[in-house]
């Protein structure tokens, strides 16, 4: 048995899984997979070795693929992952985690369902959408999406979900109940005495710090994020970065100081890499500084967005870095972001990133 | 859409499958004839012999997907559209997609 070390790539048109050894200097990619569906989250389940993809079909519609064989035979189902008759239904399945044997989909319009049998079938956690601020609930631009599911490692009764546009909500109750828990983060586009609100912040992405579950950090549309107590107080940490507006955080898989951003230029300057050189930038200290990260990235013309699932960090060491564009080309690191190399350049629109390492 | 039985005395009709349907659901055949007075129950007919082909093809509404077409006849269907001994229906997913 050896380690291998797999990236599981979800795009507009289907997932592809690239494969190394842990030196991480030769991958194999293999793919499409899921019957060229958009695959918006391809997640991996490190106790089992499953993949699970979530997606949404313009033909045939949402549905969470299974592959048990590290993709050699995919199954899908949406077997209980629907609202109540008569609700606008559920469009695609947007987010999924793995926590405790229990699978988390986040779904289009946004609403939270659990799986305990692998995905084979679904029940609503039906406490989010009895949550009062619902109606207000307003679709961002990728629509009102449920796009961050964070479970807490140690106690099955929490988890974090990120909402665009509602903010960040916490149950303690295994997702009876839910509290808003966006105080600290800001809302630039509502007028200024309006601008920190309960909940209606434009979340674009959560990450838990390796080894201390109540501390987060958030990129937001208006800002980058720390919160040391699971998300009751933010605090900015965007000084120092090229601008506020971004979409993807990742944490180190064991240092919770250091995180990674990909920030873009800004929302309405084109969302792509500022000034166009491309670079991901990391925090060794929880965000108080920042050191951009560029070698063996593109430096002229890098007019291309990452999107919010699309950086991820592997459990090696040093750990591995990689995010995926929005035209397609996947980057990775295998020093923890010091230097760069492209592994793929021409696939379908990039829209997830994530890793799992396995015995092989 | 009901879930109950197919009634037994309701007639074989003729449904055809979308290569793009079959691709999900392998082993389904490009024709085959299933009792059904209804496309709902021609639905549930399918469902009951590949387990989630209802869900591909209805959402919770219920109703036809907006991107999947049921023909009687030759007719754009709907769930209530009645379907008669001998009924052909094609099952073809429509123009969508980027």
């Amino acid at each position: 048995m050896s380690e291998s070390v797999v990236l599981l790539v979800g795009t507009k048109k289907g997932a592809f899984l690239l494969e190394s050894d842990p030196r991480r200097d030769d991958w194999t990619l293999r793919g499409p997979y899921c019957e060229t569906w958009p695959i918006n989250h391809l997640v991996g389940d490190p106790a089992s070795g499953a993949i699970y993809g979530a997606g949404g079909n313009e033909w045939f519609g949402p549905a969470v693929w299974t592959s048990r064989d590290l993709g050699r035979t995919w199954s899908h189902s949406s077997d209980g992952l629907a609202y109540a008759p008569g609700e606008e239904p559920v469009k695609s399945a947007w987010s999924l985690a793995v926590a405790d044997g229990a699978l988390y989909a986040g779904v289009e319009p946004a609403g939270l369902f659990r799986s305990d049998d692998g995905g084979v079938t679904w029940r609503h956690l039906e406490g989010l959408r009895r949550h009062p601020s619902r109606p207000d609930w307003q679709p961002g631009g990728g629509g009102l999406i449920l796009h961050h599911v964070l479970p807490h490692p140690d106690d099955p009764q929490q988890l974090w979900v990120g909402i665009s546009t509602a903010g960040v909500f916490h149950s303690a109750d295994g997702g009876e109940s839910w509290s808003p828990r966006n105080r600290g983060t800001r809302c630039d586009f509502l007028p200024e005495e309006l601008r920190y609100p309960e909940y209606g912040q434009c979340v674009h992405s959560l990450a838990m710090a390796a080894g201390r579950p109540d501390r987060l950090y958030q990129q937001n549309h208006c800002g980058m994020y720390r919160s040391d107590d699971g998300g009751r107080e933010w605090r900015s940490i965007e000084a120092g970065l090229p601008s506020s507006f971004g979409f993807p955080a990742a944490a180190h898989p064991r240092d919770p100081e250091t995180v990674f951003l990909l920030p873009l230029n800004g929302d309405i300057a084109g969302r792509y890499m500022p000034e166009a050189r491309a670079a991901v930038w990391r925090s060794r200290d929880g965000g108080d500084s920042w050191q951009d990260l560029r070698r063996g990235l593109p430096q002229d013309n890098a007019f291309f967005g990452v999107l919010r699932q699309a950086l991820a960090t592997d459990r090696l060491e040093p750990a591995g870095v990689y995010f995926g564009t929005g035209g397609g080309a996947l980057y990775a690191s295998a020093d923890e972001g010091e230097s760069w190399r492209c592994l793929a350049q021409h696939l379908p629109a990039i829209l997830s990133v994530e890793t799992l390492v396995v015995e092989r | 859409m009901s879930r109950a039985a197919v009634e037994p005395r309701a007639a074989p009709v003729v449904v055809r499958l979308s290569g793009a349907l079959r691709r999900l659901f392998p082993g389904a055949p490009g024709e085959l004839a299933l009792p059904a007075a209804n496309v709902a129950e021609l639905i549930e007919g399918l469902e009951a012999r590949w387990p989630g082909m209802r869900d591909r093809l209805c959402d919770s509404r219920p109703a036809i997907r907006r991107h999947i077409n049921v023909f009687v006849e030759g007719r754009r269907a709907g769930l209530d559209t009645p379907l008669g001994p001998g009924s052909e229906v094609d099952i073809i997913t429509a123009v969508s997609g980027g």
